[in-house]
Parts: C-alpha cells; sequence; structure tokens
C-alpha cells in the first residue's frame, strides 16, 4: 500500500480514534466509576504515577451499579420510552410534511429549483437558538399565533401550545424538515420523467404510477431522510427544554439535569452510554441501507 | 405471381388503423405539426423520419396519449382516440430512453403491464415467458435493468411493451442507444418480431437507413410537415423533392433549364457543357428551372471516354474509401462538384483510378431524377 493512500485513509480514522473513540472510553470510565465529592467529582481516578499497581486498583475498583441504578428508577426508562415516542412521531409528521414539498421541487420547472432549494436551506444562515426562541414568541398565550387566531375571530381564549408536547412536535418538524426534504428531493430529481409515462402507457393511472414508482425509486431518500431526522431527534435537547414543558420527558434533559443539577457525572454518562447503544441499531441499519443502495447503484 | 404484395395503401377498399386528420398541435407559438393528414393501415410498419424537431416525436406523443392534438382528429380503428387517457389505450410505447423500472427485474418489468389488467396469475406468467422466448431472454429473466447490457435492455423494453400485444406498438428511436453492429442485427429481428407478431409498428428514427432497413413506408418529415410519404424504394428511386432526395442517401444535385420533348429532357446546367439528357413523366415548360439529382453510385467512373448519354470530364480531388465502396469526388472543368461511387470489387492494389487523374463520368438518360424544387 503506497503511503498517500494510507494517508487518504489514516486521516479520517485518526479523526474518528481522537474525536469519537477516545472521548467513548473517557465517558463509559466515568459511567464505571462513583460519584464522589471531589473535582471532577467521581472516583476512582486513574493514578499512573503509581505504576502497575494504580492500575490495577483502578480497575478493581469499576463497576456496573450505575447501570443497574437506571433499571431501579422508572424515570429512566420512561425518558427513554417517551424519548422514542417523540422521534418517532415527529419523524413521521417530518415525512408527510416534507414529501410533498421534495416532490414539488423535483417536478417544479428547472429554473426554479435552485431557488427553491435556497429557500429550504435558508433557515441555517440563522442561529437554531434563536429559531428555536423565535418559536416561543410565535406559540405562547400572548404569542403571535394566538393573537392572529383571536383577530380572526377562530377563538375566543388563547390556545396553551407553548410548554406542551405539541410545541415540541412543531419544534422538531420546523427544525428537521430540510434534513428530510434534501435526500427525498435528491432521490427525486434523479428519476426519470419517462418512467412515469411508461408506467401510464402500461396501464396505470397517475395515483397508481405514483406508488408503484415513484415511491420505491424514492425509497433511499425517504430512508435517508427519516434516519436524518430520527437521530438527533431522540437525543434532542434544546428544544423540549425551551418549548417543551414539565410533562414534556426526554432523555437529552434527564442527562442535562444528572450531569448540572445532580452533577451526578456516573450516572449521567451511564445514561449517555445507553443512548448510544439505542442509536447504534438505527446507525447501524441506515449505513447497511446506504451499502445496499451503493452496490444497486454499481 | 402467387404472394400477394403487401401494399394496403393502395387498395382503395382497405380501411387504414390509425387517422390523421388534420392535425395540428402548437406549443405556445411553435407550431410543431402543421395541418397533418396521414393513414397508417393494420400490420404496416411505418417509418417517421426527419430531423430532430420536425415533430416526429411529437405525432407519436399524441398517437400514445401524451399530447393531444391542437385541433384535427386522430383516429384508432375509426374512433377518435382525443378523450381516451393514456393507460385506457390500445397503444404502447417504447420509450427512447428505454424507461424500464430500475426497482424490477426483468420479470417484473415485463409483467408491469399485464398485472395492470385482469389476467389470472397463470396467464400473466404464461405471457411473460412468451415474451421472454421472443426476445431470447430467458436467461436474465430475474436480473435488474443494471445488471444487464444496453442490447439486452432494448430487448426488455420491446417486450415489455409487446406484452399486452397492442394494436400499435410505437417505437421512439428504439436503436438509437446501440453501436452500429449490433443496431444493424436489431433491425432485423425487430422487423422478425414485427412480423411474427403481426402488430403494427410505427418507428420514429432520424436514421435514413434505419427507416429504409425496417419499413414497409417511411413519411419523411420536415417543420410539422409531410414531405413524402411511400415505400423505401419510391423514396430513394423517386423523390418528389430536393430536400427528399438529399435527405435519403447521398446525391448530386445539378441545377439548370428544362427544354422537353415528349418525356426526354435536355438540361442546360453550365456555359460550355453539354446539356444534361434525362426522362421525366412530368411536364415542363421551356426554360423552366429544375433539378437533376442523380445517386453517385449510378454514376459510372472510366479513364477512357465511354460511349453514353451523359458524359462529364473532371478530374479526381478525393476519394473515400468505405471498404466496400469507394466514393470518388469529382470536380468538372466549370468546378462542379460530382460524387461517383463504384463496388471494389478488386483489391485496392489493382485499382485504377486514384488522385488527380483526369476521369470520364457517364450516366444513361434514365438514372437521374427530374425535380421540380
Amino acid at each position: 500500500m503506497n503511503l498517500r493512500r494510507f494517508i487518504l485513509i489514516g486521516v479520517p480514522y485518526l479523526w474518528l480514534l481522537a474525536l469519537f473513540l477516545v472521548p467513548f472510553l473517557i465517558v463509559l470510565k466515568i459511567a464505571l466509576s462513583d460519584i464522589a465529592l471531589a473535582r471532577p467529582p467521581y472516583m476512582p481516578q486513574l493514578d499512573l504515577s503509581a505504576g502497575w499497581e494504580g492500575i490495577r486498583s483502578f480497575f478493581a475498583a469499576l463497576d456496573f451499579e450505575n447501570f443497574a441504578f437506571l433499571t431501579t428508577d422508572d424515570l429512566y426508562w420512561k425518558a427513554y420510552l417517551s424519548s422514542l415516542e417523540i422521534a418517532v412521531v415527529s419523524t413521521v409528521i417530518t415525512l408527510l410534511v416534507g414529501y410533498p414539498m421534495a416532490y414539488g421541487m423535483a417536478r417544479a420547472a428547472t429554473e426554479w429549483r435552485p431557488t427553491l432549494l435556497m429557500l429550504v436551506i435558508l433557515p441555517f444562515w440563522t442561529s437554531f437558538l434563536i429559531r428555536v426562541y423565535a418559536w416561543m414568541g410565535i406559540l405562547s398565550g400572548e404569542g403571535v399565533l394566538n393573537q392572529f387566531l383571536i383577530w380572526t375571530g377562530l377563538i375566543s381564549e388563547p390556545l396553551t401550545i407553548l410548554n406542551t408536547n405539541l410545541a415540541v412536535y412543531i419544534g422538531i418538524v420546523y427544525t428537521y424538515l430540510p434534513f428530510m426534504i434534501l435526500p427525498i428531493y435528491a432521490a427525486l430529481e434523479k428519476m426519470d420523467d419517462s418512467l412515469l409515462e411508461a408506467a401510464e402507457d402500461l396501464g396505470c393511472s397517475r395515483t397508481k404510477a405514483f406508488w408503484l414508482v415513484t415511491i420505491p425509486l424514492s425509497k433511499s431518500g425517504i430512508i435517508a431522510g427519516c434516519f436524518l431526522v430520527f437521530i438527533p431527534a431522540i437525543g434532542e435537547f434544546v428544544i423540549p427544554s425551551l418549548l417543551g414543558g414539565s410533562g414534556t420527558l426526554m432523555i437529552g434533559k434527564v442527562l442535562w439535569e444528572e450531569f448540572f443539577s445532580n452533577r451526578d457525572w456516573p450516572v449521567a454518562s451511564a445514561v449517555a452510554i445507553i443512548l448510544l447503544l439505542i442509536l447504534i441499531i438505527p446507525i447501524i441499519l441506515f449505513q447497511r441501507n446506504e451499502q445496499k443502495q451503493r452496490e444497486a447503484g454499481g | 405471381m402467387s404472394q400477394k404484395v403487401f401494399a394496403p395503401w393502395d387498395d382503395p377498399n382497405e380501411k387504414p388503423l390509425i387517422q390523421f386528420k388534420g392535425v395540428t398541435k402548437r406549443f405556445g407559438d411553435f407550431t410543431a405539426i402543421d395541418d397533418l393528414s396521414l393513414d397508417i393501415y393494420a400490420q404496416e410498419f411505418f417509418a417517421l423520419l426527419g430531423p430532430s424537431g420536425c415533430g416526429k416525436t411529437t405525432m407519436m406523443r399524441m398517437l400514445a396519449g401524451f399530447e393531444n392534438p391542437t385541433s384535427g382528429t386522430i383516429l384508432l380503428s375509426g374512433q377518435d382516440i382525443a378523450p381516451v387517457p393514456p393507460n385506457k389505450r390500445a397503444v404502447n410505447m417504447m420509450f427512447q430512453s428505454y424507461a424500464l423500472f430500475p426497482h424490477l427485474s426483468v420479470w417484473d418489468n415485463i409483467a408491469f403491464g399485464l398485472r395492470r389488467g385482469n389476467g389470472s396469475k397463470q396467464e400473466i406468467s404464461e405471457r411473460v415467458e412468451e415474451m421472454l422466448r421472443l426476445t431470447r431472454l430467458e436467461k436474465f429473466a430475474k436480473r435488474k435493468p443494471h445488471q444487464i447490457s444496453g442490447g439486452q435492455r432494448q430487448r426488455v423494453a420491446l417486450a415489455r411493451s409487446l406484452a399486452k400485444a397492442p394494436k400499435l406498438l410505437l417505437l421512439d428511436e428504439p436503436l438509437g442507444a446501440l453501436d452500429a453492429k449490433l443496431r444493424q442485427d436489431t433491425q432485423f429481428e425487430l422487423m422478425d418480431i414485427q412480423e411474427k407478431t403481426g402488430t403494427t409498428f410505427v418507428i420514429v428514427t432520424h436514421d435514413q437507413e434505419e427507416a429504409m432497413t425496417v419499413a414497409s413506408r417511411v413519411a419523411v418529415m420536415d417543420e410539422g410537415r409531410l414531405i413524402q410519404v411511400a415505400t423505401p424504394s419510391v423514396i430513394y428511386e423517386a423523390p418528389e423533392s430536393v430536400y427528399v432526395a438529399d435527405f435519403i442517401g447521398d446525391v448530386n444535385i445539378i441545377e439548370g433549364s428544362a427544354s422537353q420533348s415528349g418525356d426526354k429532357v435536355e438540361i442546360s446546367w453550365a456555359e460550355g457543357e453539354m446539356p444534361i439528357r434525362g426522362t421525366t413523366a412530368k411536364t415542363f415548360a421551356p426554360g423552366q428551372p429544375c433539378h437533376f439529382a442523380i445517386r453517385p453510385e449510378k454514376v459510372t467512373i472510366t479513364t477512357e471516354r465511354p460511349d453514353s448519354a451523359n458524359v462529364l470530364q473532371g478530374k479526381v480531388i478525393d476519394i473515400a474509401y468505405l471498404g466496400n465502396l469507394s466514393t470518388y469526388h469529382v470536380k468538372l472543368p466549370n468546378g462542379t462538384m460530382m460524387k461517383a461511387q463504384t463496388a471494389n470489387t478488386r483489391r485496392l492494389a489493382n485499382r485504377g483510378i486514384t488522385w488527380e487523374d483526369d476521369v470520364w463520368l457517364s450516366f444513361t438518360d434514365t438514372a437521374g431524377v427530374l425535380l421540380e424544387r
């Protein structure tokens, strides 16, 4: 193997090793240690100056009791389940909203497509945090939405949207919509229009042709979009803490509280490790889908 | 004569399968088809031939149902097809890009149209197998379109469009994506399949050789109009206009003025040259401008002055060697270039004529065609 190739492959691996695997091992180590009133707030510390003896005593002190603790309090598994539910539901809503948009973009006149694409990407020019704050202004009791609805006479009392799960769904769908639209658009845009004409020519109605040709051919985009929304949504922290209420239970919030309110780093780390394991399953499925697509395309 | 010649267009009792009646199609300001009338008969292999943008594809798309005429009617078996959507027409189309469904296997692609009908599973499967045999694709039934070659894809597209046994099959540049050798084989295969199935084929092509090879009749189109509709041999030997003569094959065109006596015409075309003697069934007024068209293979090239109705002297400027044929570009004293073609029945080393040679061109008085326009 020549040097150039070695460097080309080596750099991303080194990147992953330094910025993913090493931090992961550190978090895993903390998850296996015990809480302590110290700085950093856990025991044991790895004392390399004590030599071999130090390393042995370090490993001897590690145990799984933080993971065991997660099973004793139903807060944790409820938070995991609730996060899963919110992530699944918002992924489905994002798909239902995003697919027609991507479809419309792909069928729009060629000269309009760059503009439409630009409009999808445009929100990223504003900080994510500011956009979520803006939603607080829109959804609150005296917010723009309620004022508008009262003005039109549709309602007489302001609706309570902010600090409910509904606001969390709105926030997640809004934030992650571009991640759904872009891969689906990419898949639809590649599609040859004559395929739909062929389907019609062979006896399909327009609707039937959509289900038999368009949907299967955009499957890779749908799957990619769903994972791109689902994976960040499940660990989402900012949106539920700003838009959600006290009843909104999401694992990201639990994690934050363990780390910063309770200063229980070992339990927080254990929560993070479990979350990662939950996420790794869909990530592997996603990778597999990509692989299959590549093989089919090649 | 025991065998009847297939020529329903000459039989006044024959009912055409397709009739275009004063069809016009406009896209905005652009007139793609201009007041066009045409009859196509059952079991014909009909070719629409013309340069790109001449409206041939628009005609095909109107037959398939993807476009409707702006005015005029199209009848299929005597019925106006304008209100019938594409999925309800007994017409199938083979697309230029083949438009095979990439997510379906060859088998499922062929079965796609059949599944939209109400045939039983058994019937569908039998029909698909039949189509696979017809197009010699049995071995590839389980493959996906991207796993087979271009020629095989072309056959899948053909099998898929034939599976529903349409009254009319439309082929849009069906061989455009194939290389020259494969295209020739496939042309004969197409004719064979057309004959076996008895389906009426309408083929769109810009390749005149392809149209000549496969078609029973050829329609030469330009700018939304039909220029001439006739059998390949009539189109080639008796074109009605310079456009057709020039579009189909190679041709020498000489402009001049006619003086007619009976069916013989003398065309004076250049100072100091003998008039060209030709034969025509048309009538030309004395001095009427006309075009004399003669195919290069009908012009004989010799080193000695031959005895013929028309003899011209010139110098060889260029030789295009095509293997089986050679085309000589000969410059006449007044600067006119003439092409003469000979079959290379001898090997190259024995050939008598080369560059810069003084040669004689000759042709009989029936070899060329006189054209008014």
